[in-house]
């Protein structure tokens, strides 16, 4: 059948599906600004047949996650904005001890961001506000009163609609991508099965078909279509006299996996409890073969029977009424990445090529809004960094990896995932030239950007012994996983004498060219402009002053800058300096070229003069310089900073030859009492005893440069991102000031010590949030020992009048309060403050 | 009373056929199974029926290995056992006939005749409106087909068959083999329960050797297709006089 | 030689059984006097055919005599043949929607027609009457015609209103039902429809429904799924009302009109009174 209008020889930007993701993007695209867009989908409208035309439509608003939630909540409001939201209210229930424990961790979540109104209540009350709930089987639930149920298809639709009022936006149904040509790495065009259409941005919204369409551009979207299965039961008695949609509050039953909600007339109940089932996106039935809908695929009903079971036991009063029927029943079809996060942003291969895709209706909205604005501005107000599709290694892409993290990640949906938990599905992908030393001493791995790194070393149990009463054991068993107490005699040990350090994982990437000192100048906040072998550690900003990375520098030449930058956001941060070279410069990924090994501790210096004719003295080799030296046969490339706050250096030769680079420095040291030590020490201990920030945790978009403590004495003349910025926050006064405190008394209300892991909320001793001029909340960015100083340290970012060295606060954890005190409102360290360590 | 039912699974198809590579097939791997609509409600009858007056229904299929989905599926809205002759080839009517009666007097010498054997009229997908009466001829049993209607009592049925401007009557004495067609009830959804129960009802399998096809299928073929290109009319309730210019032209306005 | 059994001389399905039956071969016709019973008049025409093939129309009798026939004789039975060549045959499966080539290993040929793939045939032949043997015979004993109130029957209608998913449910058929109350025509709906409880059985055109072939048919917010088709394709025109401008029910269709049916309907309703006013 011929089109009654055709689509436009070309567009300012083409946004592919009109699902929640798309409809949203191309309204707040329109809002900020934007003309001739085109919005194209393959399916019909208003219902695609996308998981959004399926999904069960419910928001929970709290999670671990600072930025999910934001997102989350960002959502809830523009919902709510355009009446199609419902309130319902949530319950997380438990059926165990251990999920209890997890409920309190939800309830920790809610404090530290600010989602009111939420409790844990007892079985009791769980039945008081559903009443067809089988209080028997459950301990108790975590309340949460603003979940809410929405129409995300009208949604949609309206989004759609105000932006086509707007004159901003152009919407073609039934119109099917074929193709995308990229010219010189950039998008030019884009075909689909009504005509062609020039432009130079696209963004992917196809959630399941994402990949499919990103591959025809020579780019990747990583993420896998996957089942969870949901049936609808009914007529229940209990719904008769419901008008609406929804009068009870939804169930989440966390410990099966699954879900209960109330859909009308009916009862809908979800699972995500089932083995894995994984599908390819380039086998999804089309709207004609399907017979509901590409996404709402054929019930498999032996995956659903242990469900049913549990359903039945939960929900007796409903299910076990022969006269509700199971009148719906489908496998539906989401997509789901290795690591559980959307994928957002420019993709790294094809310029103009962007991914809004692998994200839930419940941060649909808020996904939209802030990706209209990185588009717009080069950032979002939302933090969007921990979903940056540029985040991913080429090894993290492939179709295995992809497919074994989505699985394993699956069955974790409302699992109790520990903070430092880690993957068990395909391990053992990037190994440094160190790891068979490593394995010999007994290193417990953790993963970190598909690197096996040592987090601590199972040989230097011997070293618990050494410092007896110094090692503070951890009684309870919650901070006890993924945790050894070796962690803290490594740090010891280093302190006294040296460590040695794998740090294979850093990103390395050069920028190379006439106009490298250029680049380096404009992303880093730091002047650049420095001698050879000046090693700059500069954070690097977005537009707005906030953090986009923390990085080192090191000036190798007039035109040649080496950056080195921590493996989680390496790529990322790849990008960005790629992003801001201009032609003829070079940028250039050198991870898999060099390898690190770290050495700090007093004893440093004489266990790599023993390995060196060249000047490793105080003078001879200045801090913050970095210089070619040889070490016994191997030339390396030394550079002495520390993230540890001791002497030392990184010491980086080819890969080829780190084995070599290990055994030397081992030899060596064993005179001096070296210890190989892991990243227990170096990401934890070591720097929070020195109060470095981490990108992440302490440094991210919420935070300026001057409310993190980090603000240089001087701004450099050269323009830099973010420097109008910085220069007016250097003017006002900060809403919040970054703060090391210390924990006064460790002992719970049973009599345990508990020690805290990161992201409790801050109260004030009445037991009130803490929440500064711009509305966040007071939350740990970073927990840890300090064994140096016999204490656990917490930073986290207080409101002005709060951060007082000495301030009495209190940290909530678990459920119960814990008093803490202020011991740094700056970058002061809590341990050797004059940095006598680190320029010795 | 003792009723069989005899099902078949068939895929659910969506708004277009799609074949196998080697066109013997319709290509399934997207889809769904269930039984044939006329058969659902065959069952729904068999199982109201014995819910009534007591007894006991059966449910048979001959079918591929995955079919025994389809027999628990029967067993969850309240047949009472299974029988699964199981071939994964395709049977042409008369060998489906023969394998069903022979199976039938099989069951019967183990557990007593039955009093109603219950199939639709014809199969979603082949449509060969023959394997019921082939049943019967083979078990000397009278057959009505093609019911709307159906009421049993004292050993009699009092059959509707769909006719020409409403429906023609018979009345039959038990045993009989009757074919529904859909109409003849609103079947029921199973409930949660009845699922989980249907899992540990019996169900009796056996391999079954198809016999050589007397029409013997030698490859499906998707038809061409109106090719119609619709003549729109217009968009929205603005078309409403251009439809009823069309109405006019038609001679039914 | 070709037997083939008419339901009526005048029946448009068995003329057509007709011209499928002198395509095998020399035809000669037979037609049945007496009460409607299956077994007893298939007797009557194994006995009439003498060994010759047989060829009945593929109306609900003519599928369930045949297959009688076919029992008795222990032959072979092609339902719904659409095209006849040697020993080689195309029969429809899925009410229409798949086509099925098969070859029958017989000497004789059982067959019936598919409803409209053959022309009926123009001869004027001399039917010959049989009168089956009715002992013990299972026999029609009476007849039931349902209260219509009035109503035009789905079968019989000029006009079909009908409606699918897109209505919503079952108040929003009372918009089909006015329109069909002006056109004198039957309201129809899908199989989505009647398994929603929305209307009853006696409504659903499909596969496993009626089928229809009025000389309209208006299809409301119904997708156009292979079973629903396979019951109104013998329509002589299709005026299909969907939302989604590509939907499969298009692919069928003469006239389209793009929209909101629960817009459109009403202004066709309306725009034909003030015709009919006029």
């Amino acid at each position: 059948m011929t089109d009654s209008s055709s689509l436009p020889a070309s567009a300012r930007a083409v946004v592919v599906g009109a699902g929640i993701v798309g409809s949203s993007l191309a309204y707040h695209l329109a809002r900020l600004g934007w003309r001739d867009l085109v919005l194209i989908d393959k399916g019909p409208l208003p219902n695609p047949g996308g998981s959004t035309g399926h999904a069960s439509n419910f928001i929970f608003p709290v999670d671990h996650s600072k930025e999910m939630t934001q997102l989350t909540a960002d959502s809830v409001r523009q919902y709510k904005e355009w009446d199609v939201f419902t309130e319902s209210g949530g319950i997380e229930v438990a059926r165990t001890e251990e999920r209890m424990q997890e409920l309190q961790r939800r309830m920790s979540s809610a404090k530290a961001w600010g989602i009111e109104g939420c409790e844990i209540i007892t079985p009791a009350r769980v039945k008081e506000l559903v009443p067809y709930i089988e209080e028997s089987v459950i301990v108790g639930g975590f309340y949460t009163p603003g979940v809410g149920i929405v129409d995300s298809l009208r949604f949609g639709t309206i989004a759609r609609e105000k932006a086509q009022e707007l004159g901003a936006l152009q919407v073609f149904a039934n119109t099917e991508v074929l193709g995308i040509d990229v010219e010189g790495g950039r998008v030019t065009g884009i075909r689909t099965s009504k005509g062609d259409i020039a432009t130079d941005m696209i963004v992917v919204c196809c959630g399941v078909w994402a990949p499919k369409v990103a591959r025809m551009a020579g780019a990747s979207i990583p993420l896998t279509p996957a089942v969870h299965q949901m049936i609808d039961v009914g007529p229940v008695p209990h719904f008769k006299d419901t008008k609406g949609v929804i009068e009870f509050p939804i169930v989440r039953d966390m410990d099966t996996n699954m879900y209960e909600r109330q859909d009308g007339s009916g009862l809908e109940v979800g699972s995500y409890a089932h083995r894995a089932i994984l599908h390819d996106p380039e086998d999804i039935p089309s709207n004609e073969e399907a017979a509901l809908s590409p996404t709402e695929l054929p019930f498999t009903q032996e995956d659903f029977e242990k469900q049913m079971e549990d359903a039945l036991e939960l929900i007796p009063e409903v299910l076990n009424d022969e006269s509700v029927g199971i009148k719906y029943a489908i496998n539906g079809l989401l997509s789901l990445t290795p690591d559980g996060l959307p994928l957002l942003g420019e993709t790294p291969e094809v310029k103009g090529l962007w991914s809004a895709a692998a994200v839930w209706v419940k941060e649909g909205p808020g996904v939209g809004r802030a990706m209209a604005e990185w588009m717009t501005h080069g950032e979002s107000e939302i933090d969007l960094q921990s979903s940056d599709i540029a985040r991913f290694y080429e090894c993290q892409k492939s179709r295995t990896n992809i497919r074994a993290r989505a699985a394993e990640g699956f069955n974790k949906t409302y699992g109790i995932v520990h903070p430092s938990e880690q993957w068990e599905s395909n391990r053992g992908v990037r190994l440094s030239p160190f790891y068979e030393r490593e394995k010999a001493l007994g290193a417990v791995f953790y993963e970190a950007a598909a690197w096996e790194r040592p987090h601590w070393y199972q040989s230097n149990e011997k070293l618990l012994e050494e410092f007896g009463d110094r090692i503070n054991m951890r009684e309870a068993e919650w901070e006890s996983r993924w945790w050894s107490p070796i962690i803290n005699a490594e740090h010891l040990a280093m302190r006294e004498r040296a460590a040695m350090f794998d740090l294979t994982a850093f990103c390395i990437f050069d920028v190379i060219g006439p106009g490298a000192l250029a680049c380096v100048q404009t992303v880093s906040t730091r002047q650049m402009d420095v001698g050879h072998g000046k090693v700059v550690y500069t954070p690097v900003l977005s537009p707005s002053g906030t953090f986009k990375s923390d990085l080192t520098v090191m000036r190798l030449g007039d035109e040649h800058f080496r950056v080195v930058t921590g493996g989680a956001h390496g790529m990322a941060d790849l990008k960005w300096y790629s992003d801001h070279a201009a032609a003829g410069t070079t940028v250039i990924d050198l991870t898999s070229a060099w390898t690190t090994l770290g050495i700090w501790g007093p004893r440093s210096r004489d266990i790599l003069a023993s390995l060196t004719r060249d000047d490793v003295s105080h003078t001879g080799f200045p801090f913050g310089t970095c210089r070619t030296i040889e070490l016994d046969s191997l030339r390396v490339l030394a550079s002495r900073i520390s993230y540890v706050g001791e002497l030392g250096w990184e010491l980086y030769v080819p890969i080829e030859q780190g084995a070599k680079l290990w055994d030397l420095v081992w030899e060596a040291g064993q005179a001096h009492g070296i210890a190989p030590a892991g990243i227990g020490v170096y990401g934890t201990t070591g720097r929070l005893e020195k109060c470095y920030r981490a990108f992440g945790f302490e440094l991210d978009a919420d935070f300026t440069v001057v409310e993190a403590g980090m603000a240089p004495p001087k701004v450099k003349g050269a323009d830099f991102i973010g420097k109008e910025a910085h220069l007016r926050h250097r003017e006002a006064d900060p809403a919040a000031v970054l703060c090391t405190l210390t924990v006064d008394d460790h002992t719970s209300k049973s009599g345990q010590k508990r020690y805290m892991l990161g992201r409790e909320p801050i109260l004030a001793k009445d037991g009130s949030r803490l929440v500064d001029a711009h509305g966040r909340g007071s939350y740990v960015t970073s927990a840890g020992a300090g064994p140096s100083i016999g204490k656990h340290i917490l930073m986290a970012y207080l409101p002005p009048e709060n951060a007082n060295v000495g301030e009495e606060l209190l940290v909530e954890y678990l459920g119960e309060q814990y008093p803490v005190t202020v011991q740094c409102n700056d970058a002061t360290a809590v341990f050797d403050p004059e940095n006598a360590r680190v320029r010795a | 009373m003792r009723i069989l039912c005899c099902v078949k699974r068939v895929p659910i198809t969506g708004g277009r056929m799609v074949l196998t590579a080697d066109a013997q097939a319709i290509e399934t791997k997207h889809l769904g199974f269930t039984i044939s609509p006329h058969e659902e409600c065959g069952v729904e009858e068999a199982v109201r029926i014995v819910e009534a007056g007591g007894g006991e229904v059966v449910v048979l299929t001959l079918g591929p290995e995955e079919a025994a989905e389809q027999i628990r599926d029967c067993m969850a809205i309240g047949a009472d056992r299974g029988i699964h002759l199981v071939s994964s080839e395709e049977w042409d009517a008369q060998g489906t006939a023969a394998a069903i009666a022979d199976a039938i007097r099989a069951d019967s010498e183990n557990t007593g005749p039955f009093d109603l054997i219950v199939m639709g009229n014809e199969s979603a997908d082949a449509g060969g409106y023959q394997v019921g009466i082939r049943v019967a001829y083979a078990l000397g049993l009278p057959v009505v087909t093609g019911l709307k209607g159906l009421a049993v009592d004292g050993g009699r049925a009092r059959c509707e068959q769909e006719a020409p401007g409403g429906r023609d009557v018979y009345d039959v004495a038990l045993p009989a083999v009757v074919t529904v067609k859909e109409g003849l009830n609103l079947p029921r959804y199973p409930s949660v329960p009845a699922k989980l129960r249907a899992k540990s009802k019996p169900l009796d399998a056996r391999a079954v050797d198809r016999p050589a096809s007397q029409l013997e299928k030698l490859r499906l073929v998707v038809p061409e297709g109106s090719r119609k290109q619709a003549e729109i009319l217009g968009e929205g309730r603005e078309a409403a006089p251009r439809v009823v210019e069309v109405l006019q032209q038609l001679g039914v306005a | 030689m070709t037997l083939v059994v008419l339901e009526s001389a005048d029946d448009e399905l068995s003329r057509q059984a007709l011209t499928l039956g002198e395509s095998l071969g020399q035809a000669r016709t037979v037609t049945i006097e007496g009460p409607y019973a299956p077994a007893a008049w298939a007797a009557a025409i194994v006995e009439a055919a003498q060994g010759d093939d047989i060829v009945g129309p593929g109306s609900d009798r003519g599928n369930e005599v045949l297959a009688h026939v076919a029992a008795q004789l222990d032959l072979p039975l092609a339902a719904n043949v659409t095209d006849v060549r040697g020993d080689e045959l195309t029969r429809i499966r899925w009410g229409g929607t798949l086509l099925e080539e098969a070859r029958l290993h017989s000497d004789r040929r059982l067959m019936t027609a598919a409803p409209f793939a053959f022309a009926p045939s123009n001869s004027l032949l001399q039917a010959q009457v049989l009168a089956p043997n009715l002992d013990g015979a299972v026999a029609v004993v009476d007849h039931v015609a349902p209260d219509t109130g009035g109503k035009v029957s789905l079968a019989d209608a000029k006009v079909v209103v009908s409606g699918g998913r897109g209505v919503g449910s079952a108040e929003g058929f009372a918009i089909l039902e006015e329109l069909a109350a002006l056109l004198d025509a039957a309201v129809g709906c899908s199989r989505v429809v009647t398994s929603a409880g929305w209307r009853p059985h006696s409504d659903q055109v499909g596969q496993t429904g009626t089928k229809v072939s009025p000389d309209l048919y208006i299809a409301c917010g119904i997708s156009g799924a292979t079973q629903h088709i396979a019951g109104c394709k013998g329509a002589k025109a299709l005026l299909a009302i969907n939302a989604d401008r590509e939907a499969t029910i298009f692919a069928h269709a003469d006239y389209a009109v793009i929209g909101d049916l629960h817009e459109i309907v009403p202004a066709i309703t309306a725009e034909l009174r003030k015709a009919k006013g006029a």
